[in-house]
């Protein structure tokens, strides 16, 4: 019979391939944020189709909404914008462009070409308020819910599959939440 | 201005290269500079050419210990695009972002603690290169001594029985009886 002692090395090395196994796994680019639960940063920013009238998260108290994190110059937005699209089509929440260090005219001829899935979108040019909400991977897309509390921080762009599995099962779940 | 200074350095190489030139086509047959000073000359350039930091912009400080503050902030803070960059190695967008945001808060008179509760509030302790203490990162500061203590557990453990193996095989009185039998055979 093998001895304990002639075994360690093969546990320990089995120990060590499951913990690098999961490391692999792990997506680095992927930072939990600190918002999560917490009040979203207060902002009030001109509106994209008119810069006069302005919009802030206080305007969207008692309704549950998602903020999109989008902008012209970026690629991974132009993958996900169908699904965007799509999630618009449903009528199931109101959805928030913050169009990050953008040109106005640039975003607006974009929203014309591939179709506008925001029930508005405000302007962050200089990115301050992309650095309020932790922005650092554009897209990213926020779930706040009636009482302004950041519930969800999507990184990256949304998959296909991502609308069925977390978010709209979410936004019924925050839905049903009292204001 | 760092443009004219790259273009006075620029004249300066090209003008000691012509002259070393001069001197490796036997022009003269001195193998040394002909004046004494110019080898101080190329010293002293090169040490002006000395590491650039990769930070572009300019950043004017009335206090310099605000200028410290700011210095080896940005040399704490992890550029969230490309992880393994201080914001003061990066280039990217963000990091530019960050640096003008540690600038206008410490201009605003702000302290290092302020910055620190600021960015780890926003991006969490991961903006950090060294997190603060706490429940979250324990294993992250006392990983690497529980793994020195575990080796050095092991090392004593082996060291040990190493030595039980080495006790004599035979007790004392095997040992004395083996002791006879030799003997013994020895007298016959």
């Amino acid at each position: 019979m093998l001895k304990l002692k002639y075994l360690l090395p093969l546990l320990l090395f089995i120990v060590l391939a499951v913990f690098l196994a999961i490391g692999l796994r792990l997506n680095p680019k992927e930072i939990p944020s600190p918002l999560i639960d917490k009040p979203a940063p207060a902002f009030s920013l001109p509106v994209l189709a008119n810069p006069e009238q302005r919009l802030g998260v206080d305007d969207m108290k008692g309704r549950v909404w998602l903020l999109n994190v989008w902008a012209s110059w970026c690629v991974s937005c132009r993958q996900e914008h169908p699904l965007l699209l799509e999630l618009a089509k449903r009528k199931v929440t109101t959805i928030i462009g913050l169009n990050y260090k953008d040109e106005a005219q640039d975003a607006s001829q974009w929203l014309q070409k591939l179709g506008n899935p925001y029930d508005a979108s405000v302007m962050d040019l200089d990115g301050r308020v992309g650095i309020d909400y932790g922005v650092y991977g554009v897209p990213e897309t926020f779930v706040i819910d009636k009482r302004g509390v950041i519930r969800y921080k999507h990184t990256g762009p949304v998959e296909p599959g991502d609308i069925e599995q977390i978010f709209l099962p979410l936004l019924q779940q925050l839905e049903q939440e009292a204001a | 201005m760092k443009i004219v200074f790259a273009s006075l350095l620029r004249s300066a190489w090209e003008w000691l290269l012509n002259r070393s030139a001069v001197w490796d086509s036997g022009a003269s047959r001195n193998r040394f500079p002909r004046r004494a000073w110019e080898p101080w000359l190329i010293l002293c350039l090169s040490l002006l050419s000395s590491p650039l930091p990769a930070v572009v912009e300019y950043h004017p400080f009335d206090d310099p210990t605000n200028e410290q503050a700011y210095q080896s902030l940005i040399s704490e803070l992890r550029c969230l695009v490309c992880q393994n960059q201080t914001i003061a190695d990066s280039n990217a967008d963000l990091a530019k972002d960050l640096r003008q945001q540690v600038y206008d808060m410490l201009k605003q008179g702000k302290s290092e603690q302020d910055v620190v509760d600021f960015m780890t509030q926003r991006y969490g302790d991961f903006v950090m290169y060294k997190p603060a203490f706490k429940f979250k990162t324990a294993l992250l500061w006392l990983g690497p001594i529980v793994f020195l203590l575990a080796g050095i557990i092991t090392v004593v453990i082996v060291a040990k029985t190493k030595n039980r193996s080495e006790q004599p095989i035979l007790d004392q009185q095997k040992q004395s009886r083996l002791d006879d039998i030799l003997n013994k055979g020895e007298e016959d």
